[in-house]
């Protein structure tokens, strides 16, 4: 089986297994007081301490959260309320057109049932927001609630310059959240030296087990939890905390940033291999996204990531026939039925439904090898010559 | 059927696994039987309800979740086809515009002939596999297509407008089998859909409001309701799609008939607006007029030919003889029958009642009778 879908989800690493199995037995709540509770508590500690580490954060920034979803949308509707709350009148929210659902259709939900006007910042043909669009959305930040822009795009890789961006969200005031979810593990995640005020990250793209994940938020910003109860992780996200998960969250999120320059060359390699091998089997494919493939702490693109248009196929149909022959890939985005859409980050970059339509995203991880690179290479020849026949049954309808 | 004895030559199969007791059972046969078998669940509404209401449908989130577990349980990788524009032009489309037409459509039939059996099989086979599995109740073995073993379930009259090259590359494993047989295999395999309902009545109208479904997509073009017998105006609609030839109930007439009995919708003229209605003897027709037949023999049968005809799902079949005639089939009936109306199937049997001979649109009807009846008259 050749695993070429890393963005989606990653196998666990050891080290994640190892904190995970040691600590399921734990009986007490890490908010209770005894002893019990105590040893818990330090296991959550100690887990927080360890991401703060590695995310150049500080400790009482990391908020556990059940995953990616629901940090960026503790983010956006919990830093829209309380903008609101502090100012009525800001309920202008910028966001990136090439967001993650979890971000997009929470603004969405609060243009529709909470009164925002949303202003979609648009991207470049390679799907990056340019500094100066968010420059000129931010003319007159008066009524602005927030600004949302992801670090690292889910489905075509492409690296914003969040830097940059948080400094001039920062110098109008306004609060700037970042879903960091995908760069995790491919690109530095410097929190502080960010200049984000929020940063959503999960343990499940990096080698850690599903159902965890973290919310960093700065001292002193202002947020509305959306659960109300105990009154854990200061206040933001009340529920009982799972020492066990944390702890193996950590260990996965060590591991993938230690030597991450060193992981990251070993991705890109794989990546170009790939994309080198496609493009010998199909000279029309289309490498969607920045085609700067430099690995390094400047990354314009996640290592990890081959996004690739088939023209005259469609994905779904690719997907079917490489999963037959083993190989595991995305064609980016999916629906609860099951059903492709074409992809908006896609149609945000200007391609045509057709070609958003023919697209697979092959990415990579900690056990991806050559053999996976090489299964995939030998299989989309004919793949592709299949699909295409199909397709252009479809056009040619009588 | 013979996929289900002779495992000797695996083919690669395509099953359609609607969600339904029928498909699931059908794909587990051809599974057992060695074929190399991936799942489609074809997703064909451009907004599926979350729920089954009741026991209509099966293009909801359900039945695409029940569709899925089955092919978990059968072993077989599993995807959803996405085919709601194909079915929305091919399908509904075409169900109101044959309806503004003054004509009656089937739509399970269309969906057959546009759908599985043409878009999904064609993609099929491009993408490398033999023929596509369905759960339909008909028996199929080298070309010939035969009524299943259960008169009650049988479903070769929604498949009888198929051409040859279609029902060549398609495989029905259920036709020797009983509803009641399906169920219990169903229950014995442990497949969590033995006890589901079965689905009726149009997909895509789940509340069963075919009037009000059309009312909401064809223009108001409002008219007379006239009187076969008198020629007056007894009443006023809103659309003549909104009758059926043969509709007794709902034509909101608030005078009477002169001799007290019921009236049917007879007739209905989209290009007047106007919809004829009269006694039920007028409704009587012995002599069908058709559009083009299909055979699914290599040639068409010697006309004359005695045959025996059905022209709904599920309906009665009438012995008669067919004969060729200019752009169609001229049939005569042994007996008169109502309910006839311009865009149904006529399905051809052989004397037996069990061979499917061929099929063709109803274009007209009239009685043999001296007093020419308007039933089914061309709109």
């Amino acid at each position: 089986m050749a695993y070429l879908d890393h963005a989606a989800t990653t196998p666990l690493r050891p080290q994640a297994r190892a904190a995970l199995e040691a600590h399921l037995g734990i009986t007490g709540n890490p908010s209770s007081l005894h002893a019990s509770g105590r040893a818990a508590r330090r296991v959550v500690e100690e887990a927080r301490e360890s991401l703060a580490a590695d995310l150049n954060a500080r400790p009482s920034d990391v908020l556990f959260t059940s995953g990616g979803t629901e940090g960026d949308n503790i983010a956006v509707k919990g830093l829209y309320w309380a903008r609101q709350a502090a100012e009525p009148r800001r309920s202008r929210i910028l966001c990136s057109s090439v967001e993650h659902h979890a971000v997009l259709d929470a603004v969405r939900w609060l243009e529709r049932d909470a009164g925002a006007r949303v202003e979609w910042l648009p991207v470049d043909s390679q799907g990056r927001v340019r500094p100066e669009s968010l420059q000129q959305a931010l003319r007159d930040p008066a009524d602005v609630a927030l600004v949302t822009c992801m670090w690292a795009n889910n489905e075509i890789g492409t690296v914003s310059p969040i830097a940059e961006l948080a400094a001039i969200a920062a110098a109008a005031g306004v609060p700037f959240h970042t879903d960091a979810v995908q760069a995790l593990g491919q690109v530095p995640v410097d929190f502080a030296g960010s200049g984000a005020d929020a940063l959503t990250v999960t343990a499940h793209k990096v080698g850690g087990p599903v159902g965890i994940g973290a919310l960093l938020l700065r001292a002193g910003v202002a947020i509305t939890p959306l659960t109300h109860g105990g009154g854990q992780e200061r206040d933001v996200r009340s529920g009982t905390l799972d020492a066990a998960a944390a702890a193996s969250f950590a260990a996965a999120c060590h591991a993938a940033t230690t030597d991450l320059g060193q992981q990251a060359q070993v991705m890109g390699r794989l990546r170009d291999r790939l994309i080198a091998g496609v493009l010998a089997a199909v000279p029309d494919v289309i490498l969607n996204g920045d085609s700067d493939l430099a690995a390094g702490p400047d990354a314009r693109r996640l290592p990890g990531n081959a996004h690739l248009s088939f023209p005259g196929c469609e994905g779904d149909a690719l997907l079917m026939l490489l999963d037959a022959r083993g190989v595991e890939c995305s064609t980016g985005s999916a629906c609860t039925a099951g059903v492709a859409r074409p992809s908006h980050v896609l149609t945000a970059l200007g391609a045509s439904a057709a070609v958003a339509r023919s697209s697979l995203r092959f990415t990579f991880g900690h056990t991806s090898s050559e053999s996976d690179v090489d299964a995939a290479v030998t299989a989309i020849g004919p793949a592709v010559e299949r699909a295409r026949r199909a397709s252009a049954l479809v056009r040619d309808r009588g | 059927m013979a996929e289900q004895r002779a495992p000797a030559a695996p083919r690669r199969l395509l099953a359609a696994l609607s969600g339904g007791v029928d498909s699931a059972v059908a794909a587990a046969r051809v599974v057992d039987a060695g074929h190399d078998v991936v799942a489609v669940h074809l997703a064909l509404s451009p907004s599926p309800a979350a729920h089954r209401d009741g026991a209509r449908g099966c293009c909801t989130l359900d039945d695409a979740r029940d569709a899925r577990r089955i092919a978990d349980r059968l072993g077989i990788p599993f995807y959803v086809w996405d085919l709601a524009d194909r079915f929305r032009e091919d399908v509904m489309d075409d169900f109101a515009a044959e309806y503004a037409a003054g004509r009656t459509p089937n739509p399970c039939l269309r969906c057959n002939e546009r759908i599985k059996f043409a878009a999904v099989l064609e993609r099929g086979r491009a993408l490398g596999f033999d023929a596509i599995v369905t759960g339909h109740h008909a028996r199929l073995d080298r070309g010939a297509l035969r009524r299943s073993v259960d008169a009650g379930k049988d479903q070769s009259y929604v498949l009888a407008s198929l051409r040859p090259d279609q029902l060549a590359h398609a495989v029905f494993p259920l036709g020797d089998s009983t509803k009641a047989q399906v169920r219990a295999e169903a229950a014995r395999r442990g497949l969590g859909v033995a006890a589901k309902p079965d689905s009726h009545d149009i997909c895509f109208i789940p509340d069963g409001d075919t009037a009000g479904w059309l009312r909401a997509r064809l223009p108001a073009a409002p008219g007379p309701i006239r009187d076969l017998l008198t020629g007056r105006e007894l009443g006023r609609h809103d659309g003549t799609f909104a009758y059926t030839v043969g509709q007794r109930r709902g034509l909101g007439l608030s005078r009477p008939a002169a001799d007290g009995r019921p009236r049917y919708v007879l007739g209905i003229e989209p290009a007047a607006a106007t919809v004829t209605v009269g006694p039920r003897e007028s409704l009587l027709v012995d002599v069908l007029e058709t559009g083009p037949a299909g055979w699914l023999a290599p040639q068409p049968p010697p006309f004359p030919v005695r045959c025996r005809v059905q022209l709904r799902a599920h309906g009665s079949t009438h012995l008669a003889r067919a004969s060729a005639q200019a752009g169609g089939l001229r049939i005569v009936l042994d007996d008169k029958v109502d309910r006839v109306a311009p865009g149904q199937l006529v399905a051809l049997y052989d004397e037996a009642d069990e061979l499917v001979l061929g099929a063709a649109r109803l274009e007209a009807s009239q009685s043999s009778a001296s007093d020419p009846a308007p039933a089914g008259g061309r709109g």
